[in-house]
């Protein structure tokens, strides 16, 4: 066990633990644009820290090149996606969740 | 070290099923989509984690990379439709 499994250890262990929020996001909170802001930001780091992890066990080979890229992609069209769907949601007037109006909640 | 990803792989795979919550009680579509994209994104690890199970990660690499091409144009081409539509 060198140094540099124990670096994709703690990476890996941090990222699965970022999606663990970004679920627990998405099943909680209260409107669309809130767990949008939860998945949007969370997944995104999450896979991130996944896949720098899973990069240091593969030492210098064509793996650890195609890991980086999957990361690049995952961090570029992650939240592209997620902002394409809250700004098609914000078009149609999908009216955001305030503390005032509780029993108003079922859009 | 691979039974670490072993049991990382179990977390996972009930991390996994936590948004299958949202997509099937969500109030509006645009929750169902959302939860559907990050089952999705989440599966993308699961994958990886299987190439490492089966010590085939060179070619389970290139399928998580079109598995995410796919859900990105997925979730991209719903959002247009929505977008000059209407949910309803």
């Amino acid at each position: 066990m060198n140094l540099l499994m124990i670096a994709a250890v703690i990476l890996v262990s941090a990222g699965a633990f970022f999606l663990f929020i970004g679920s627990l996001g998405l099943i909680r909170l209260p409107d669309f644009y809130s767990r949008s802001h939860a998945t949007g930001k969370s997944d995104t780091l999450g896979v991130m820290l996944v896949i720098f992890g899973l990069a240091f066990t593969q030492g210098l080979s064509i793996n650890t090149a195609k890991l980086l890229m999957i990361m690049g992609f995952v961090a570029f069209t992650n939240p592209t996606a997620t902002n394409a769907l809250a700004g098609a949601a914000l078009r149609f007037r999908l009216t955001p969740w305030f503390r005032q109006d509780k029993n108003n909640r079922e859009h | 070290m691979d039974k670490f990803f072993l049991y990382l792989s179990i977390i996972l795979t009930v991390i996994i099923f936590m948004p299958l919550y949202r997509v099937v009680a969500g109030p509006t579509l645009y929750d169902r989509i959302l939860g559907a994209g990050a089952i999705a994104t989440k599966t993308m690890i699961l994958i990886l984690m299987i190439g490492l199970a089966f010590k085939r990660l060179d070619m389970f690499i290139d399928i998580t990379l079109a598995y995410a091409i796919l859900n990105f144009i997925g979730t991209i081409a719903i959002a247009k439709y929505l977008d000059t539509r209407g949910p309803h």
